[in-house]
């Protein structure tokens, strides 16, 4: 699971539809050092294959992924 | 001496060195916007937005009706037509509206509709076309105004935003040759 994941900064993304949190997220990734972690929320259904997808566009690597109750959690490490 | 640098065939073999930290190349989105219309605009901006964030080259060329996105005062303006749009309205809280069609042409029905657009999407937060458009460049992404519409509706260069740079289609189709993907709306 993710209890384990440890962010050094978090993004709340809730309520945000297509493209802000990933606009958001690419801007946030860049504001921690590399091999630090971003912990980004999200309510729009369409994060979970756009997370996955914004990862394999950008190289940075998806740690833990976790979805309940209509909230999507990413933990995002900045690669590069 | 000059060509020889910029040749890609010259580049030193130690770029693709095995083992190296896998960096992805950057893509290039060439994006056509020929429309004028808020509903017409929102996509073209969505998709610019999001390749920017993604880190691809994005570069847009705005040509007829699209011109009004690089326009300064027009692109505040943009409306939604009431009429010539078969999906419209669309339902509203599931409800099917049952609007005739004549009716569109009425005197404020486009402004109904551009307010109704504008009411959408400002209850989806999603942000409106002006912080989406500045969210574009600051993603990076270039904006080029199409040099033939520009003679064609009497443009000059000081209607538009500084940052749209003149072009004709030779020299957006220089780079949509070399793009990753081409879309055109």
């Amino acid at each position: 699971m993710t209890a384990d994941v440890k962010a050094d900064s978090v993004l709340d993304c809730t309520g945000l539809l297509c493209p802000i949190p990933v606009v958001k997220t690419s801007k946030a990734i860049k504001e921690i050092e590399v091999g630090q972690v971003l912990h980004m929320i999200a309510t729009d259904p369409g994060a979970p294959p756009d997370m996955e997808a914004w990862v394999r566009q950008t190289g940075h690597e998806m740690v833990a992924q976790s979805s309940a109750d209509g909230k999507y959690g990413f933990w995002f490490r900045r690669t590069r | 001496m000059t060509a020889q640098i910029n040749d890609p065939v010259l580049k030193p073999v130690e770029d693709a060195a095995p083992g190296a930290e896998a960096v992805p190349e950057r893509k290039k989105l060439a994006l056509v916007a020929s429309k004028g219309g808020l509903d017409e605009v929102y996509p073209v901006l969505i998709m610019a937005s999001t390749a920017g964030a993604l880190g691809w080259d994005t570069q847009v060329f705005c040509t007829f009706y699209g011109l009004d996105i690089v326009n300064k005062k027009r692109r505040k303006k943009m409306k939604v037509s009431a009429v010539g749009n078969a999906a419209s309205p669309p339902p509203i809280n599931g409800i099917e509206m049952r609007v005739p069609a004549i009716l569109g042409v009425l005197p404020g029905m486009s402004r109904v509709a551009t307010w109704m657009m504008k009411k959408w999407m400002k209850d989806s937060n999603i942000p409106d076309l002006e912080d989406l458009y500045q969210i574009c460049i600051e993603s990076g992404v270039k904006f080029h105004a199409c040099a033939t519409t520009m003679g064609v509706m009497n443009v000059s260069q000081d209607d538009l935003v500084d940052e749209a740079s003149c072009l004709g289609a030779t020299a957006f189709l220089d780079f949509a040759a070399g793009a990753d993907l081409a879309l055109f709306v």
